[in-house]
């Protein structure tokens, strides 16, 4: 056990259809069984065949808090990740690929380069499509020494008892890949992973999401297909029913979002998940939603922008289309999740936040998040959650205003069924039973007055939502302050790690709470900072701007990237550490030109 | 037996002297009034014009949504709560012009709604321009030439699109308009009642003079409707305008097929997971 690596970084990289997810997923399946940690990320295109898909997984002791960088196990489905993936080897690398159609390169390389007879080793099997990654794969696991028993149950649950047949073949296939390896590529002693024996579980940020959906009660989930958000209904649509939970695909998102705010004021949880563009087509309706105080939670998942943008990559450049969603100004809630295991969490507080305050609550991940795989403690979730369902009346003694003037601005619900109850709930400004105004009868006061009970709403969920508005890492007084938001979480405290162990001691303020901005709480932090850089993954650094805006701080050094791809742990830490230098540059932006493909026509 | 007079809420109505969407409001509180609807489980949904005032003038709830939005959101509110009767109220640019593409797709869901579209040809809150029913060549503030497009045929258009229900009244004949929409209601499933409504400040051609003398009961036609082709056939006819039921099929409703919504309403599901289907799903990530 002393002489195990501590950690693994392995790339899988080949065409789409290829059975890359499959592969990564038996990979994470048994990791997680085997009491390791892990962190995967997956780089791929917008097609459904061809095209390049490398994913990317970090195994370590747990948690693992990112995707790493270079790699120490590829394996190359085709010739094309051979020949450009090499360049990114790191010393005592090791290349897996299928020597019957992958030929080595003639130029020397830090890797060993580990060709596989596939043809030879499965002759005498039936033919399967992914084979060859079959193969690889049992070669991969024998040479980080997992069980084996290990290996073969996370590929049975993998293909499950329905598919009973096809997980036989899969095994028999991976036991041939893992004897070629034992027989073939003796690894040096304590090469291996070896966990801390604790079975785990895994997870991606989008099932985590769906997951605190179910438990926080949500019964409602309308959405249009749109990466990469998709995976929330994936998730949804086979499990909903047994919830008594709807989970409908609408014909647009305009639809989706106006079911969800229906299902809202009819009394239900509600819920819509999209990304940039489809939130685009939204936003009129979270304005609504504002104006006639329903519920409604929207799943903001970012992918790079504008436009159609970047379908399949990830980006923090949504953030003031969710601040700005809509016209005019109402009461809503902002949040971006940390991590998958703060995905499930969020989107509980959404609900309460929602139907406590009668608010849309926008959720903001991204693509980073929503589509990680990581492996997490099953007790980090807690089933037992928080629900807050809001004010409703149930019996109603003589004249029920709907839109009445509270302390709170928060105006009791009465649900569509309930005797005595009947109002409107308008989408035109209104006088506290519901009625028009100025579309009738012109009356400023009622309306300035119905402005300043619906904006009311705010201080009560800045209230909730101070103590966890961000999170703080690291000792108080420090040299450099990283502050950053949502998804980078688990990336920047690594980082923040890495920068401390390496004599640089640095504290992180993470925000999870956008708006209502947590202002006067994280001031004093921001003042007493002595060099501040915020590191996000877009162009115009708009979380510095978001804080310029609310507190007057400026932050002086940025690190950004927006070239679809997240942080690496590497070139992060060390845009970091030159922040410390005499001549910093006040914005450093990343690029991991390491995976340009040269673009090919025809 | 409950009276239509039930039905009015105190808030005064705000339509222009002699619209026609008076006549769809007695019309409507009458079918209520017929079918004896509990004021407190019936919800009007509508979207933005001058029509989609209805909901504030009916004792029940109501909820006055975007422009071109009122059917999603009636969809959203008959899932969550199917023991309720949902009337979604509108116009034709509300209806078939910026909320066309929803009206597709709930006539090929068939939720249990009825939706009831104050057609007036003319776009009557902005002050009069074209919409998506103006005849070719009708003359507007927005086509001084002349509309160059020839007007939607909502009728045929929900026919060949799925309805199950597809029925038509005059707001002329509040009496007849009256029994449509309580058949509708009554209908499982998706039911459209289009209207001649007509817009006496806006729309100086399609009066209640040029209708009425172009109008033809369905009942008086031999008409049958469960036969689609006839009904196509009435929905296409250039002699004569047809009221009256057009087209009425008995198909599943998507509350019927949808699995989630066949034990009690969404409303009364039980918030949370046991146990045992919380320990279920955590070893489905193991």
């Amino acid at each position: 056990m002393m002489n195990n690596k501590q950690e693994a970084t392995i790339w899988i990289g080949g065409e789409a259809g290829e059975g890359i997810a499959s592969a990564g997923d038996v990979f994470m399946r048994a990791a997680a069984r085997n009491g390791l940690g892990a962190f995967a990320h997956n780089s791929y295109q917008s097609v459904i065949r061809g095209g390049e898909v490398l994913l990317q997984i970090r195994a370590g002791m747990h948690p693992v808090l990112s995707q790493g960088g270079d790699w120490d196990y590829l394996v190359a489905l085709n010739q094309s990740i051979l020949d450009h993936h090499l360049r990114s080897a790191r010393p005592a690398a090791a290349a897996l690929f299928n020597a019957d159609s992958i030929k080595p390169p003639a130029d020397p390389s830090v890797a060993a380069l580990r060709g596989i007879p596939v043809g030879e080793l499965t002759a005498d099997l039936p033919r399967n499509p992914v084979m060859q990654n079959t193969v690889l794969l049992g070669a991969l696991m024998r040479l980080l020494e997992f069980p084996w028993e290990v290996f073969e149950g996370s590929i049975r649950a993998q293909f499950g008892k329905r598919k009973a047949e096809l997980s036989d073949t899969n095994v028999t296939v991976a036991r041939r890949g893992w004897e070629f390896a034992e027989k073939h590529f003796p690894p040096p002693e304590g090469n291996g992973l070896a966990g801390d024996g604790k079975r785990r579980i895994m997870i991606t940020g989008n099932q985590a999401a769906a997951l605190g959906a179910v438990a926080g009660g949500c019964k409602f989930y309308s959405a249009y297909p749109m990466t990469p958000a998709t995976s929330i209904m994936h998730w949804l649509a086979p499990r909903a029913s047994r919830y008594g939970m709807v989970m409908k695909q609408a014909e647009d998102e305009l639809a989706a979002i106006n079911m969800a705010i229906g299902a809202g004021y009819a009394g239900v949880r509600a819920m819509v998940g999209t990304s940039g563009g489809g939130f685009a087509l939204m936003t009129e309706a979270i304005g609504m939603a504002g104006m006639i105080e329903v519920p409604v939670v929207a799943i903001l998942s970012q992918r790079g922008g504008p436009s159609t943008g970047l379908p399949t990559k990830t980006e923090q450049g949504d953030l003031f289309q969710a601040l700005g969603a809509s016209q005019g100004e109402f009461p809503k809630a902002v949040l971006a999740a940390l991590d998958p295991v703060d995905s499930y969490y969020t989107t509980i507080e959404a609900h309460n936040l929602a139907e406590k305050y009668q608010i849309p609550v926008i959720v903001m991940m991204d693509l980073y998040l929503s589509e990680r795989t990581i492996i997490i403690d099953p007790a980090s979730l807690n089933p037992r959650v928080p629900i807050e369902r809001g004010e409703t009346v149930t019996s109603i003694e003589g004249e029920y205003q709907r839109y009445r003037y509270t302390p709170s601005g928060v105006s009791p619900r009465a649900l569509p069924g309930t005797p005595g109850g009947m109002h409107i709930a308008p989408s035109d400004e209104h006088n506290e039973e519901g009625v028009l105004v100025s579309d009738w009868y012109t009356n400023p006061s009622t309306r300035t007055k119905m402005m300043q009970k619906r904006m009311r709403k705010m201080e009560g969920v800045l209230r909730d939502t101070d103590a966890r508005a961000f999170i703080r890492e690291g000792p108080e007084d420090t040299e450099l302050t990283i502050v950053g938001w949502g998804s980078t979480y688990d990336i920047l405290e690594e980082a923040r790690r890495a920068l401390t162990a390496g004599g640089h001691p640095a504290n992180l303020i993470q925000f999870r709470m956008l708006w209502p901005f947590p202002a006067r709480k994280v001031l004093p932090y921001l003042q007493a900072a002595k060099r501040i850089v915020c590191v996000e993954n877009n162009y115009g650094g708009l979380l510095a701007r978001l804080i310029r805006q609310e507190t007057g701080v400026d932050i002086p050094f940025a690190v950004r990237k927006y070239d679809g791809e997240p942080f690496s742990i590497g070139p992060l830490t060390a845009a970091l550490e030159a922040v410390w230098t005499k001549d910093a540059p006040p914005i450093q932006t990343l690029v991991s030109s390491e995976l340009d493909l040269p673009v090919v026509f025809r | 037996m409950s009276t239509a007079a039930e039905y009015k809420s105190r808030v005064r109505q705000t339509w222009c002297s002699g619209c026609g969407d008076f006549g769809v409001l007695n019309a409507l509180q009458n079918a209520c009034a017929a079918l004896s609807i509990e004021r407190s489980n019936l919800v009007i949904v509508s979207g933005i014009g001058c029509s989609s005032d209805l909901p504030h003038f009916m004792s029940a709830y109501g909820i006055h949504t975007l422009h071109g939005r009122a059917l999603p959101v009636a969809q959203g509110i008959k899932m969550a709560n199917k023991d309720l009767t949902v009337v979604i109220t509108g116009g034709d640019g509300d209806g078939y012009g910026i909320g066309a593409g929803h009206f597709l797709h709930a006539l090929r869901r068939n939720l249990d709604l009825t939706y009831i579209v104050m057609d007036n040809q003319i776009y009557g809150l902005t002050t009069g321009q074209t919409s998506p029913t103006s005849d070719r060549g009708h003359k507007t503030k927005s086509s001084p030439a002349g509309n160059p497009e020839c007007a939607l045929n909502p009728l045929a258009l929900a026919v060949v699109g799925g309805a199950t229900f597809v029925g038509r009244g005059f707001s002329g004949d509040p009496v007849h308009l009256a029994e449509v929409i309580r058949r509708g209601i009554t209908h499982k499933g998706f039911s459209l009642v289009d209207v001649f409504s007509p817009c006496v400040t806006w729309n100086k051609v399609n009066t209640y003079e040029w209708f009425r003398s172009r109008v033809v009961k369905m009942e008086t036609e031999g008409h049958n409707p469960a036969d689609r082709e006839a009904a196509i056939r009435q929905a296409l006819r250039e002699d004569k305008l047809p009221i009256g039921v057009i087209y009425e099929i008995d198909e599943p409703t998507f509350t019927e097929k949808e699995p989630s919504l066949q034990g009690e309403p969404l409303v009364k599901s039980r918030i949370g997971m046991t146990d045992e289907e919380w320990k279920g799903l955590m070893e489905e990530f193991a």
